[in-house]
């Protein structure tokens, strides 16, 4: 679904991205590990159309997608739930999820801010609530509920467990699942190695820009050199 | 009824009426700071050509002979909805061409751009009048049927120009609160206000947004520039700066970027200036007259910038993060 090859990104003279490849099958969940200053978030923005890649390309079902802007990149089935929430702090919780249906033509949104209201009923009774007023997990799943009601087909979350309770990232998580049972491809971006390997089905680690390492999550787990730099030996 | 009482409700209206053409012009200014956290000053010239067009239209309509003839209610309709639709237009063709270049440079360059706008405008708008009309400097023809006043009591008098002044300004001001606060494209524009990059994320397309945001400020200048003609007749090409400044005060003082505040800015400004310029010389015995009216809107602006920066109302600072 999801086919990256040979990314450069630069932020100026930065050389942020030094040629990354990777794919995402349909209805898989795809973990992208990493340090700090790995690149995941930029490849996440480069996916997303909010950077432009120097060379490379990114392929979304046979689409070229670098060199379009971000609105269309989601009408084309692609929601990116950005690193630190990024939830408007001055609008409802119902008004945020209702830019998540930007793109749409109205049709069902109603429904799927009810199926958002499911996965996380803790939305429902703050739907009126300004979402700037929120707890940190409560905005996550703001962030994640919003992202949703884009109806991607491929969903990318940039560190959906940063800042929360050990409690709460395992329900987080436990949605993530249960919304990539529900038909749509994830691609994961975790400092948590170990839930991240526990959800996913494959893996790619990161370094200064590079991919380093891939396989299976279940062998990843068992990869000497993820124990010792994600997992803690 | 003593006299003192009917002079007061007399100023009390006058306060009101400049406080809502305040208010109208104020919200283009908030609004685009809201999206792009730069003053457009040559807003006060969209302002201004909201006027012109009423004014060449009412003047069309008596060249013609049809003033006389048409229902002044339809009359009025058409230069308001033509001041609004034109200066919308207009707006949005500063920002294509004015601004939308420069996004990103650094923030002084568009603000120069926007006083160089400002400029370009006035100046067009001399040409084009001296060329076709001979003058620059229009009065708006009488409509006999806004001259009239209404009566409350026995001593007070409200001019029908005030009302329609009061009750144009009120259905803008509901209409656009509905419009941002109810319609999907209304929450884009604050979202894209609060988040830009974000609000990409979700689907928005941005620029457009940016667009209609131009559009939707300029039309409500237009709707005051029209307003300003019907009530005080005389314009011509610079009419706007005065009236631009004083509603940008408006817009510091209810906190710059917030929609209510731009409102309530205008309004405390306008009610300070109607008092100032009837009382002062009564309370000064004399020693300052209605001529220093001015001096305190911009006594405020300064007040404010010193000790309030963010205004009455005001909260919004992009960067204040979630
Ligand atoms: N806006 C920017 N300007 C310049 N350099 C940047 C910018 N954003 C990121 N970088 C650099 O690009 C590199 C990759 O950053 P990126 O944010 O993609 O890392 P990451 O893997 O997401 O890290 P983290 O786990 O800390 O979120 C880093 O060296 C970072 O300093
Ligand atoms: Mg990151």
């Amino acid at each position: 679904m999801l086919e990256v090859q040979d990314l450069h990104v630069y932020y100026d003279a930065i050389h942020a991205l030094k040629g990354i490849s990777f794919s995402v099958a349909r209805g898989e969940i795809v973990t992208l590990l990493g340090a700090n200053g790995a690149g995941k978030t930029t490849t996440l923005k480069t996916v997303s159309g909010l950077l432009r890649p120097r060379r490379g390309s990114v392929g979304l079902a046979g689409q070229a997608l670098e060199g379009l802007e971000p609105h269309e990149i989601v009408r084309l089935g692609v929601a990116h739930v950005p690193e630190g929430r990024k939830i408007f702090p001055r609008l409802t919780v119902l008004e945020n999820l209702k830019t998540g249906a930007y793109s749409r033509r109205s049709g069902s949104i109603g429904e799927d801010m009810d199926h958002v209201f499911v996965l996380f009923p803790r939305l429902k009774e703050r739907s009126r609530q300004m979402a700037g007023t929120l707890s940190g997990g409560e905005q996550q799943m703001l962030a994640i509920g919003r992202g949703l009601m884009a109806r991607p087909k491929l969903l990318l979350l940039d560190e959906p467990s940063m800042g929360l309770a050990p409690i709460v990232v395992e329900q987080i998580f436990e949605t993530i699942q249960s919304i990539n049972r529900e038909g749509v491809t994830i691609l994961l971006v975790e400092q948590n190695a170990a839930i991240a390997l526990a959800v996913s089905h494959r893996g790619y680690v990161l370094e200064t820009g590079c991919t380093i390492l891939e396989g299976r999550s279940a062998d990843l787990i068992h990869n000497d050199l993820v124990r010792q730099a994600y997992l803690g030996g | 009824m003593d006299l003192a009482l009917s002079i007061f409700f007399q100023v009390l209206v006058d306060g009101i009426v400049l406080g809502f053409m305040y208010a109208l012009i104020a919200l283009g200014y908030t609004m685009v700071y809201g999206v792009l956290e730069f003053i457009n000053f040559a807003h006060s010239e969209i302002f201004v050509i909201g006027a012109f067009v009423g004014v060449e239209i009412l003047l069309g309509f008596e060249a013609s002979g049809s003033l006389a003839m048409l229902h002044p209610a339809f009359v009025l309709l058409v230069v308001l909805f033509a001041g609004m639709v034109i200066s919308g237009l207009a707006a949005m063709a500063l920002e294509r061409v004015a601004y939308r270049p420069l996004r990103g440079a650094p923030r002084l360059v568009p603000l120069i751009s926007a006083i160089g706008a400002s400029f370009f405008l006035q100046d067009f708008i001399r040409l084009v009048e001296s060329l076709w009309r001979n003058s620059f400097y229009l009065s708006y023809p009488t409509l006999p049927s806004l001259e009239k006043s209404l009566k409350i009591g026995s001593a007070v008098e409200v001019p029908i120009k005030s009302v329609l002044v009061i009750a144009t300004a009120l259905v803008m001001l509901l209409a656009l609160h509905l419009f941002v606060n109810r319609t999907r494209v209304g929450i884009a524009i604050r979202a894209v206000a609060q988040d830009p990059e974000t609000a990409s994320l979700m689907g928005i397309p941005v620029d457009r947004i940016i667009a209609l945001t131009f559009f939707v400020g300029g039309a409500m200048g237009g709707v005051a520039g029209v307003l300003f003609g019907l009530h005080y007749s005389l314009i011509n090409p610079y009419s706007g700066f005065v009236p631009g400044l004083k509603a940008f005060t408006a817009a510091v003082l209810g906190g710059i970027g917030n929609i209510p505040g731009a409102v309530l800015g205008g309004i405390v400004l306008g009610l300070v200036e109607a008092f100032a310029a009837s009382y002062l010389s009564i309370l000064t015995n004399g020693a300052f007259g209605a001529e220093y009216k001015d001096v305190f809107a911009f006594a405020i602006l300064i007040l404010i910038l010193i000790f309030r920066p963010k205004g009455l109302l005001g909260e919004k600072v992009r960067e204040e993060g979630v």
